[in-house]
C-alpha cells in the first residue's frame, strides 16, 4: 500500500462561540471588571465563588435577591496547586511557568480555580496566602483577574486599579464571546487512501466485499448493508448517469462552490452500485436532467486529492432511460 | 444554556406536581456538540438538571435525538430500574451557527459544497419526479405548518399572513427548495417527565400513555438505496403500529407530529409511515388531510418548519403528541377520537428513525 | 430483573494508528467480538455505542459506527455521547425491558488525532474554566495534591501504582505502555513532571483502538458462553462539576453508585478502575471500599497501560468479564468515570456462576 495520509485540521468557529449567560454570572463577570469579586449565599454550601444559579446539592435557584450577594476577598487562600511546566500558550493565561490553583477567597465557602505567579513550584503551599493582580483593561472575564499572586503577611491588598474606560459602557455583561480552536491530524485511512492514489491517476477506484456483488464508487472501507470490508479493489468508469441533483443558487456556501445558479447531482457510475455526491458543469443549470449522461473532468494536474475531478459534464450521450437507474434515488 | 434547559425541567416537573427529589435519573438528549462548543455539556448541567447525586446520561443519534431520548429515558422506566425519570433535549444554535456546526468537514472527505439543502433537495427532486406531485405540494405545507404555528404561542417563527404567494414569492435557495419551505435556526429545550404504571395511575393530571417505541438506523449510503422512503423509517413504522395496535393510522391517530425540517418531507413521510400508499403523499396534503381541520392533522404545534432547536426538535414531535392527547394542546388541540397521537423524529441522512404512540388511555394489552 | 451476562469481549489499543480511520479501526475487533459471541449478527436484539465528537475533529463520530457494524436490514440502534460503558448500561436497561435478548455495544476514539489532556477542557465549564483552559492533567493534578494532602500519600505512593499499572500492562495485548522492569524508583528519578505533582508515567498513554462487548439474557447468554460473567450490581451517579463545591480529596459519586450496586455485598477477586491518573486509583480504591490486599486491582493495567478514550470504561467492565469466564476470578467489579476529576461514575459488579 501506499504511504499513509494524514493531514492537519482545525475545528474553529469562527470569531468564537456568542454565550449568552444567565444573571448569576452576569453578576459575577460584571463584578470582576468592576474590580470586584462577588459570592452567592446557598443554604447548603454556604458562600459560593465563582456563583452559580442552582444549589450544587438541592438545586434549588439561588441568588435571586440582591441580599444574596456578598462581595468576598480580594485575599484568598491557596487549597490545591499545580506547576504547568510546558504551558499550552495559545490557550493558557501564561507562556512560561505557572501554577493553577484552587483558591478560596475571604468571606467565600468554596474555591475558585486560577492561575498563581510565582518564580519557582517551590514558592507554593496549601494555605499560602494570595491576592488578586487586577487587569487594567477589565471587560467582564475571568481573566479579568491576570493573575493571583503571594500576599506577604501584615499587608493589605490594594483595590483594583480603575480599569480603562472602552466602548462596552458600564452596564451589565451580558454574554461572552469564546474563541475555541482545536487542532487535530487526520488520518484517511485505506479505503480512501486508495480512492485518493486513484485521484492522482485520474481513476475512481472501487471497492467490493468479498461476500457481496455490489461495487461502491468511494467505499469508506465496508459495504455498509453487511460491515464486510471492501477489500477487492474495482475500477470504475468515469462515465455514468444524473440519477437526481438540485441547482443550488445560494452564494458562498463554501470555499469550494462555484458560481450560483450551480448544480450538485448524484451520479450513478457506470459499474458501481452506488451513487456519489458531485458537481455539474459544462452547461447551463437548467440544461441538467435526471437521467442525463455525464463524464468525469479531470484537472489538468492530478493530486492525491478530491479536488482531481473538478465535476461532472455531459457526455451529449441519450440520456439513461428512468429504469436503468430509478433503483438509486 | 443552563437557564434554557432548566426552564423546560422546571415547567414539567409543575405539571407533574413533582420536585427534584422524586426524580430516579435524568437523561439529557441533543445534537453535535459543536454547536455549542462544550463537549458532553450534561456534566456541566447537572446541578442545573437536579442530577447531581443520580444517574444522568446523554444520548446522541443526530436529528433524531430528541425522540430516542424519550425512548431511551422511557426504557429506564419499562425496565424497571427506575420508577420517574425526568429527559431534557436541547440546542442552543446562536452560540454558533447550524451551517458551520454541521459542516465542519474532515480532510479526505469529498467536502459538500452545497449545505445541509443541497442535501436533502436532490431527495425531494426524487420524490416529485416518482409521485407526480405538483410543485406546489411543498408550499401548501409551508403555510399549514406556519398557520398552526400562530396557534402554539411558543413557536419561534410567527409569520401572520402567511400565503402561498408569500412562500412561491421566496427566493429559491436549492430548486426545489425555496426560502419558505425550509426551518428556522432556533434555542429550545424540551423536557419530559416520564413515569411508571404505578406513578401515572396516581398522577393527579392527565397522562399520556406510551402504547409503542421504536427505534431504527441503517447507513447514510448503499447500493441501490432509497433515499426518498427509507426503508429503516417503514420497518421502524411497522414495528410500532405492531405494538400499539395500529392498522390504519390515518383513522386512529388524532394527530401526528412528525418531524418535517423541509416542507416536502410531509408528503413523503405520510407514504413512509403508512398513511397512504407510495405515491400518494402528496393528494393528502393537496386534499388539506393534514390541516387542522383535516381527518389527520399533521404538525398541529407547527412543527420543525416553525421552531427547530435540532437536538430538542424531536423530542417536541414526542412531547406535542403527549399534549394533544393530554387534552394540553390549548388554541391548537385536535379533537379527540381515538385518543391516540404520533411522535416522529429522524436525522442523519434520512438513516436514524425514532418514533412513538402515545395514548389518553392506559393500554390495553 | 432479568440476569444478563457478559458474554464476548475483544479490544485493540496502540499508541497511533496512522493507516486506518475510525470505521476501519472499528471493523476487526468488531468482527472478533461477534465471532467469539457465536450469535449470529442478525440476531443481535439491539447494538449501542459511546464516542465524542470532539475526540473525531467533526460532528458525527458515531455515523461511521454504522457502516463498520452493517445496517441493511436496519437495526435497532442507538448512542450515547459517553464511554461506552454507559452504552452497555443503556443495553442492559433495554434487556430488562423483556423486548430484546443480547445486545453488541463498542466504544472507540483516536486520541492521537489531537492532544487529549488539551483538547477535554472543552467538557469544563464554559463561562469560568474555559478562558483558563488548564489542562486534563492540570485539573488531575489539583485533584491529586487535594487528595495526598488530606491521607499524606506521597509521590513515591502514585509511583507504585504507575509502575505496577506498566508490570500488570505486559499481561495484555493491546498495552499501549508496558514494562516488566518498571519501578517506582526509575519513575521517580526519569519521569519528567507534566502538572506537578503527576509525572508522565502517571498519566494514561494516549491510544487510538475499539472496545466491544456482547451481552446476553439468560439462557440465551448460557447457550452462548460456557461461563457468563452477570452483571449483579449495575449503577452510576453524578457529582456537580464546580471543583470548589465538591470535596474533590473524595468521589462522592463512586462510592454512592458503589453502594447502589452492592460491591461490598461480597469478597472481590478483582476490580477494574477507570484510574487515568495515579492518584485516581487510590481515591478508588477508598471510593468503593476495596481491600487491595485481598483484591487484584487494575491486573490489566488498567488505563495507565491503555486507555481508549470511551473505550476505555468498556474495557474495565470486559477485562473483569474475562477473568471470570476464564474461571480465575468469581466476583469483581468494574468502575467507569466520565468528566473532569472524577465527576461522573459507574459501577459494574460481575459475577460468575
Amino acid at each position: 500500500m501506499a504511504e499513509p495520509m494524514i493531514a492537519d485540521h482545525i475545528v474553529e468557529y469562527p470569531g468564537g462561540y456568542t454565550r449568552s449567560i444567565g444573571p448569576a454570572i452576569s453578576r459575577y463577570l460584571t463584578g470582576l471588571r468592576d474590580g470586584r469579586i462577588l459570592g452567592v449565599k446557598s443554604k447548603t454550601a454556604g458562600v459560593l465563588v465563582p456563583p452559580v444559579e442552582y444549589d450544587p446539592n438541592t438545586s434549588e435557584e439561588i441568588g435571586g435577591s440582591d441580599d444574596d450577594w456578598v462581595e468576598v476577598g480580594p485575599a484568598g487562600t491557596v487549597e490545591s496547586f499545580t506547576w504547568v511546566r510546558r504551558p499550552r500558550a495559545e490557550k493558557q493565561p501564561f507562556s512560561q511557568p505557572f501554577a493553577f490553583a484552587l483558591i478560596k477567597p475571604d468571606g467565600a465557602d468554596t474555591a475558585m480555580l486560577h492561575a498563581v505567579v510565582v518564580s519557582s513550584p517551590d514558592d507554593l503551599s496549601i494555605g499560602m496566602r494570595v491576592m488578586p493582580h487586577w487587569k487594567v483593561a477589565r471587560s467582564g472575564s475571568v481573566r479579568d483577574i491576570e493573575a493571583w499572586v503571594p500576599l506577604p503577611s501584615g499587608v493589605t491588598p490594594p483595590a483594583a486599579p480603575p480599569r480603562t474606560v472602552n466602548a462596552d459602557g458600564e452596564g451589565a455583561v451580558t454574554g461572552l464571546i469564546q474563541p475555541i480552536k482545536l487542532h487535530y491530524t487526520i488520518s484517511a485511512g485505506v479505503a480512501t487512501t486508495r480512492y485518493l492514489d486513484g485521484m492522482a491517476q485520474g481513476k475512481i477506484a472501487g471497492g467490493r466485499a468479498p461476500g457481496s456483488t455490489e461495487v461502491y464508487a468511494a467505499s469508506r472501507g465496508t459495504d455498509p448493508k453487511t460491515g464486510e470490508p471492501t477489500s477487492i479493489d474495482v475500477d470504475i468508469a468515469d462515465t455514468g448517469c444524473i440519477t437526481t441533483f438540485c441547482v443550488v443558487n445560494i452564494p458562498g456556501l463554501s470555499a469550494l462552490a462555484p458560481p450560483v445558479p450551480f448544480v450538485s447531482a448524484h451520479v450513478l457510475l457506470d459499474g458501481a452500485d452506488n451513487t456519489i455526491m458531485a458537481l455539474i458543469r459544462g452547461c447551463e443549470a437548467h440544461e441538467v436532467r435526471m437521467g442525463m449522461r455525464v463524464k468525469a473532468k479531470w484537472a489538468e494536474k492530478l493530486t492525491r486529492t478530491h479536488h482531481s475531478l473538478e465535476w461532472f459534464e455531459p457526455t451529449g450521450e441519450p440520456d439513461a432511460p428512468y429504469d436503468d437507474y430509478k433503483d438509486n434515488l | 444554556m443552563a437557564g434554557l434547559v432548566r426552564e423546560a425541567a422546571v415547567e414539567a416537573l409543575a405539571d407533574a406536581n413533582m420536585t427534584w427529589d422524586d426524580i430516579d435519573a435524568v437523561v439529557v438528549g441533543k445534537a453535535p456538540d459543536m454547536f455549542e462548543g462544550i463537549a458532553m455539556p450534561e456534566l456541566y448541567l447537572a446541578d442545573a438538571l437536579g442530577a447531581v447525586g443520580k444517574p444522568m446520561m446523554r444520548v446522541h443519534t443526530a436529528g433524531s435525538v430528541g425522540g430516542s431520548t424519550a425512548i431511551v429515558a422511557t426504557k429506564l422506566v419499562t425496565s424497571g430500574v427506575h420508577e420517574r425519570v425526568l429527559t431534557v433535549a436541547f440546542e442552543k444554535q446562536s452560540e454558533s451557527n447550524a451551517t458551520w456546526g454541521l459542516s465542519v468537514s474532515q480532510p479526505f472527505n469529498a467536502a459538500l459544497a452545497s449545505g445541509a439543502g443541497g442535501y436533502f433537495a436532490p431527495i425531494i427532486r426524487s420524490y416529485i419526479e416518482r409521485s407526480g406531485a405538483p410543485r406546489n405540494t411543498g408550499h401548501i405545507v409551508a403555510v399549514k405548518d406556519r398557520k398552526n404555528a400562530l396557534r402554539n404561542p411558543r413557536a419561534h417563527l410567527h409569520i401572520p399572513d402567511i400565503s402561498l404567494e408569500m412562500v412561491e414569492a421566496s427566493p429559491l435557495l436549492w430548486d426545489p427548495i425555496r426560502y419558505l419551505d425550509t426551518c428556522p435556526s432556533s434555542d429550545g429545550a424540551m423536557a419530559l417527565v416520564i413515569g411508571s404504571e404505578a406513578v401515572a395511575d396516581a398522577s393527579k393530571g392527565p397522562v399520556a400513555w406510551v402504547h409503542g417505541m421504536a427505534m431504527r438506523s441503517e447507513p447514510t449510503m448503499f447500493a441501490h438505496r432509497d433515499a426518498v422512503n427509507p426503508i429503516a423509517g417503514r420497518e421502524c413504522a411497522k414495528d410500532l403500529y405492531a405494538q400499539a395496535g395500529i392498522s390504519d393510522p390515518r383513522k386512529d391517530f388524532d394527530a401526528a407530529e412528525v418531524y418535517v425540517p423541509f416542507s416536502w418531507y410531509e408528503p413523503m413521510w405520510l407514504e413512509n409511515l403508512g398513511f397512504c400508499a407510495e405515491g400518494d403523499g402528496w393528494k393528502l396534503t393537496q386534499e388539506g388531510v393534514t390541516a387542522a381541520d383535516g381527518d389527520i392533522p399533521w404538525n398541529p404545534s407547527g412543527g420543525v418548519l416553525s421552531s427547530n432547536p435540532i437536538g430538542a426538535s424531536g423530542m417536541i414531535r414526542f412531547g406535542e403528541a403527549a399534549q394533544q392527547v393530554r387534552g394540553r394542546g390549548g388554541d391548537y388541540q385536535v379533537e379527540l377520537k381515538t385518543g391516540r397521537a404520533l411522535g416522529h423524529a429522524y436525522g442523519g441522512g434520512s438513516q436514524f428513525f425514532s418514533m412513538w404512540v402515545v395514548g389518553s388511555q392506559k393500554p390495553q394489552n | 430483573m432479568r440476569n444478563v451476562g457478559v458474554i464476548s469481549y475483544a479490544t485493540s489499543a496502540v499508541a497511533r494508528d496512522v493507516v486506518h480511520n475510525e470505521i476501519e479501526i472499528i471493523v476487526p475487533v468488531l468482527g472478533e467480538a461477534i465471532e467469539r459471541s457465536t450469535i449470529p449478527k442478525a440476531d443481535i436484539g439491539f447494538v449501542c455505542s459511546g464516542s465524542l465528537d470532539y475526540l473525531f475533529g467533526g460532528p458525527f463520530a458515531f455515523v461511521a459506527g454504522v457502516d463498520a457494524v452493517g445496517a441493511v436490514p436496519p437495526i435497532r440502534e442507538s448512542h450515547v455521547e459517553m464511554d461506552g460503558a454507559w452504552a452497555l448500561y443503556e443495553a442492559w436497561c433495554y434487556i430488562q425491558t423483556g423486548e430484546v435478548d443480547s445486545a453488541l455495544i463498542y466504544g472507540f476514539s483516536k486520541g492521537s488525532s489531537g492532544d487529549p489532556l488539551e483538547l477535554l477542557t472543552v467538557q469544563t465549564d464554559p463561562y469560568y474554566t474555559v478562558p483558563l483552559w488548564p489542562s486534563m492533567s492540570d485539573m488531575a493534578a489539583l485533584q491529586a495534591r487535594a487528595f495526598m494532602h488530606r491521607t499524606g500519600a506521597t509521590e513515591r505512593d502514585l509511583a507504585e501504582v504507575a509502575a505496577r499499572a506498566q508490570r500488570n500492562g505486559m499481561s495484555i495485548d493491546y498495552a499501549v505502555r508496558a514494562d516488566a522492569n518498571a519501578n517506582a524508583d526509575a519513575l521517580l528519578s526519569g519521569s519528567p513532571l507534566v502538572s506537578d505533582p503527576l509525572r508522565e508515567s502517571d498519566i494514561f498513554p494516549v491510544s487510538d483502538g475499539a472496545t466491544v462487548i456482547v451481552i446476553a439474557a439468560d439462557d440465551v447468554a448460557r447457550k452462548h458462553c460456557a461461563r457468563p460473567a452477570w452483571i449483579r450490581g449495575f449503577d452510576h451517579r453524578i457529582d456537580p462539576m464546580g471543583f470548589g463545591v465538591r470535596d474533590l480529596s473524595r468521589v462522592a459519586s463512586a462510592t454512592k453508585a458503589a453502594q447502589k450496586a452492592n460491591v461490598s455485598a461480597g469478597s472481590l477477586d478483582i476490580a477494574e478502575l477507570h484510574a487515568q491518573f495515579s492518584h485516581e486509583e487510590l481515591m478508588l480504591v477508598e471510593a468503593l471500599g476495596i481491600d487491595p490486599t485481598k483484591t487484584s486491582v487494575n491486573p490489566s493495567g488498567g488505563p495507565l497501560a491503555a486507555n481508549v478514550l470511551m473505550g476505555a470504561g468498556l474495557n474495565r467492565i470486559g477485562e473483569v468479564a474475562n477473568a471470570i469466564t476464564a474461571g480465575g476470578a468469581n466476583r469483581g467489579v468494574a468502575h467507569v468515570s466520565s468528566g473532569p476529576c472524577l465527576q461522573q461514575n459507574l459501577v459494574c459488579v460481575l459475577e460468575g456462576e
